[in-house]
């Protein structure tokens, strides 16, 4: 049903909505303008931003970005060639990836091993163990700030990725195993005894049966969970040092003089969003599945 | 389903449901067919296997969650050394010391307009832009716009934001516009430096405007004196002033009586004294404004119509006023919701999506069921797609609930380009940060118990939700 408001009126079809009623009222000018006006209030101030990561900083001090419109003269692709230059943002940079990539593999090769265990395998206290798994999902990782922290001194790994990894890793788990238990216990079960007939391991239905069924879900898993590690500020301020600290953190240093900066920040900012960004443009359908799923997170 | 599937077909099983909800019908919907109680001893099965697939995830459940728990919780019933180490055992005085301390209570204070604004006024956006977009043409190019800000950082998202509330009202968007805003609905003043050198002429002061002691009458020159212009930089709506000789009904001059260099006779207009062009000026009679005029760039202004009567002269408040200078978004005053602002600016999309997805999943029979019984678009939103909405509402609102409840990193970015004022925009979160920053464990830990002990209604909300789709 791809029927708009206005042909909807025309054919005087019962679908007619509450929008298409306010349109009809309005004559559907209104709604339009509104929704456009929205619109632009949510895409301004990237926008901004990003024009503000063009200019030359000099001009920051005069005015904001805006002024660039008229005056194109102040762009300028220096913020960029400089930022690639500075070291410590492009080896942050670099930490991001080297903490975003396992921290999402792991959690989602992690999370299906269990996810899968708890849909398909009878086990004593199977179901009070998920209930567990349930109940850590909103577990703030504010509670386990310190007590990791302590963790990790004692095990030797203070500041390093690895230690900013596992508390990804930890924290990803319970809406991990909680996605994919319930999607692979969709899969219809035949598929799996006659797996079982055939006289295939546990670990060779999880690998050639279970995991590519349940691709989907792995998908909207892994690109939700890489995205939240990417984004991460709190977990990598506690738990990074000077050499493991990703780009938010290499970036919240300089906040506090934020006009002095900006020839930093605005093009810093901008890096570290767009690539989250083109993720998101680009697997929208399991990202926003992902966050559905997760709001129970 | 995906932003760009929003529509769905008619009949159509939804399209528009989450995966959590299509698993868990899958699970449910099913019956007895899907529902999967492996048989004991089904051929191939070996449970102690189990163990195998659960034990890394049980590891790190372990260690990173279940142990810093019962960690958090036994520590925030100790009292800290200035170097972190367990002092004493205090029992529950951290928990008061939350209450008690001005700056932890400022938290809680904020954590709760958090708790009380954000998930409402967030889930009603949602809601909102969700009816709104049901038909729209271009609603997926809407609906990706709106979620965007979910798939990009908090930092970025608080730096972008920081170019909007800068309050050098250059700099910043908010001000620019609340600028334009301002000086489209009042004028401001143009020459907000200028006054009377002394009483002479005038009495009043900024606020009330200057009213002249004499009266006028028409066909004599009012002289009306000021100083104070910047007349190194004099503003291109000044001129030479030029003193009339003739005018029709009451006129004069209003203009700055100093010249750069010094020299000319007070109160007279001389060489190089310049008009306030612009200013306003009005009639008065007996208290009552009769007329309004603005004076030319030399100064010159005329009253045409007043031909007969005398009428003191006022120059009024708007004149003298400082111009409006914007708001200080980031100051003690604005902080907290400027911040909320930019949260809701991000979580708007995801209340939008998720309750669209939702609606998506109301079956189109009950709705026209509906409407062919004649029921008016209002009736039938009120009494079948609200009911149905609701419990997706429900979710969507305990979802930012929580959220917010936990709500740092916006928080800690604008706080961090606010700086001076950053401590009226605490919330437990960062209180927290900081203690552990501070290394007071014991307090951190007490915040974070506390933080736990409030979710946990949350906790039992998803317990029974999933207990219930599971029988």
């Amino acid at each position: 049903m791809t029927t708009l408001a206005g042909t909807d009126i025309v054919t005087g079809s019962i679908h007619r909505g509450l929008p298409a009623r306010i349109a009809a009222r309005t004559g559907g000018g209104v709604l339009r303008v509104f929704l456009v006006v929205i619109a632009l209030v949510w895409l301004v101030p990237t926008l901004g931003l990003l024009v503000e990561s063009f200019r030359d900083p000099a001009q920051y001090a005069n005015g904001g970005w805006w002024h660039a419109l008229a005056h194109p003269a102040q762009l300028t692709v220096s913020n960029y060639s400089e930022l690639l230059k500075n070291s410590s943002i492009t080896s942050a940079l670099i930490n991001t990836v080297l903490i975003s990539v396992p921290a999402t593999l792991l959690v989602i090769l992690i999370g299906a091993a269990a996810g899968y265990a708890f849909a398909w395998i009878d086990f004593p206290g199977r179901d009070w163990l998920f209930l567990l798994v349930i109940g850590l999902l909103v577990i703030p990782i504010q509670i386990a700030l310190i007590p990791v922290s302590k963790l990790y001194t004692s095990l030797g790994i203070s500041g390093s990725l690895l230690s900013v990894i596992l508390f990804h890793v930890g924290f990803g788990l319970p809406f991990a195993i909680f996605l994919l238990r319930n999607y692979f216990a969709g899969i219809p079960r035949d598929l799996l005894e006659a797996a079982r007939m055939d006289g295939a391991s546990e670990a060779k239905i999880f690998f050639r049966v279970v995991l590519p069924l349940g691709m989907p879900a792995v998908a909207s898993l892994g690109i939700f969970q890489f995205l939240w590690v990417w984004n991460d500020l709190l977990v990598a301020l506690v738990f990074a040092n000077q050499s493991s600290q990703p780009i938010t953190v290499a970036l919240i240093d300089q906040t506090r003089q934020f006009g002095s900066s900006i020839d930093i920040l605005a093009p810093g900012a901008f890096v570290s969003l767009i690539i989250p960004l083109i993720v998101f443009l680009a697997f929208q359908r399991f990202f926003v599945q992902g966050v559905l799923a997760g709001s129970v997170k | 389903m995906s932003i760009a599937e929003g529509e769905p077909a008619a009949g159509a099983p939804a399209v528009g449901s989450s995966m959590l909800l299509e698993a868990e019908r899958r699970t449910t919907d099913g019956g007895a067919a899907r529902r999967h109680k492996p048989r004991r001893g089904a051929p191939g099965e070996k449970r102690w296997f189990a163990w195998v697939f659960l034990a890394p995830a049980l590891v790190m459940l372990g260690a990173i969650l279940l142990y810093p728990l019962v960690y958090s919780i036994v520590r925030s019933l100790f009292s800290d050394t200035p170097t972190g180490a367990v002092k004493s055992f205090v029992g529950l005085h951290n928990f008061r010391d939350i209450f008690t301390d001005s700056r932890s209570l400022q938290a809680v204070k904020n954590n709760v307009y958090w708790i009380v604004v954000v998930p409402t006024l967030i889930t009603i956006l949602g809601l909102v832009f969700a009816v709104l977009t049901e038909r729209i043409r271009w609603a997926t190019v809407f609906k990706t716009v709106l979620f965007m800000p979910m798939a990009i950082s908090a930092l970025a998202s608080g730096i972008t934001f920081s170019l909007i509330y800068a309050d050098q009202p250059t700099r910043g968007l908010g001000n620019a516009i609340a600028i334009g805003i301002h000086d489209t609905f009042s004028s401001s003043s143009p020459y907000p430096t200028v006054q009377p050198r002394d009483t002479k002429v005038f009495v009043g002061s900024a606020k009330t405007g200057f009213t002249t002691h004499q009266s006028y009458s028409p066909g004599t020159a009012a002289l009306l004196p000021l100083v104070g212009l910047n007349l190194t930089h004099p503003p291109s709506s000044t001129a030479q002033a030029t003193a009339p000789s003739t005018g029709s009904g009451v006129f004069g001059v209003v203009w700055n009586d100093f010249r750069l260099g010094g020299g000319g006779t007070l109160g007279s207009v001389d060489t190089g004294e310049r008009g306030l062009g612009g200013m306003a000026v009005q009639a008065v009679q007996g208290e009552k404004v009769v007329a309004t005029t603005h004076a030319a760039s030399n100064g010159q202004f005329s009253f045409p119509t007043l031909r007969s009567g005398t009428y003191q002269l006022r120059l009024p408040a708007s004149a003298f006023g400082q111009p409006f200078g914007g708001y200080s978004w980031l100051g003690p005053n604005l902080i907290t919701p400027a911040i909320m602002a930019t949260y809701l600016w991000i979580y708007a999309g995801f209340a939008m999506v998720l309750i669209a997805a939702g609606m998506a999943a109301i079956p189109r029979d009950a709705l026209e069921a509906a409407r062919v019984d004649g029921a008016s678009e209002w009736q039938v939103f009120r009494r079948v797609t609200a009911p149905l909405l609701a419990p997706v509402l429900m979710v969507v609102f305990v979802t930012l609930a929580i959220n917010v409840l936990k709500v740092f990193d916006v928080v800690y970015v604008l706080q961090q380009v606010a700086g001076g004022s950053a401590g009226k925009a605490d919330v437990l979160a960062v209180s927290l940060f900081r203690d552990f920053g501070n290394q007071q464990y014991g307090l951190a830990s007490a915040i974070g118990v506390l933080l736990v002990v409030l979710v946990i209604p949350a906790m039992i909300l998803n317990i029974r939700r999933f207990r219930r789709d599971q029988t």
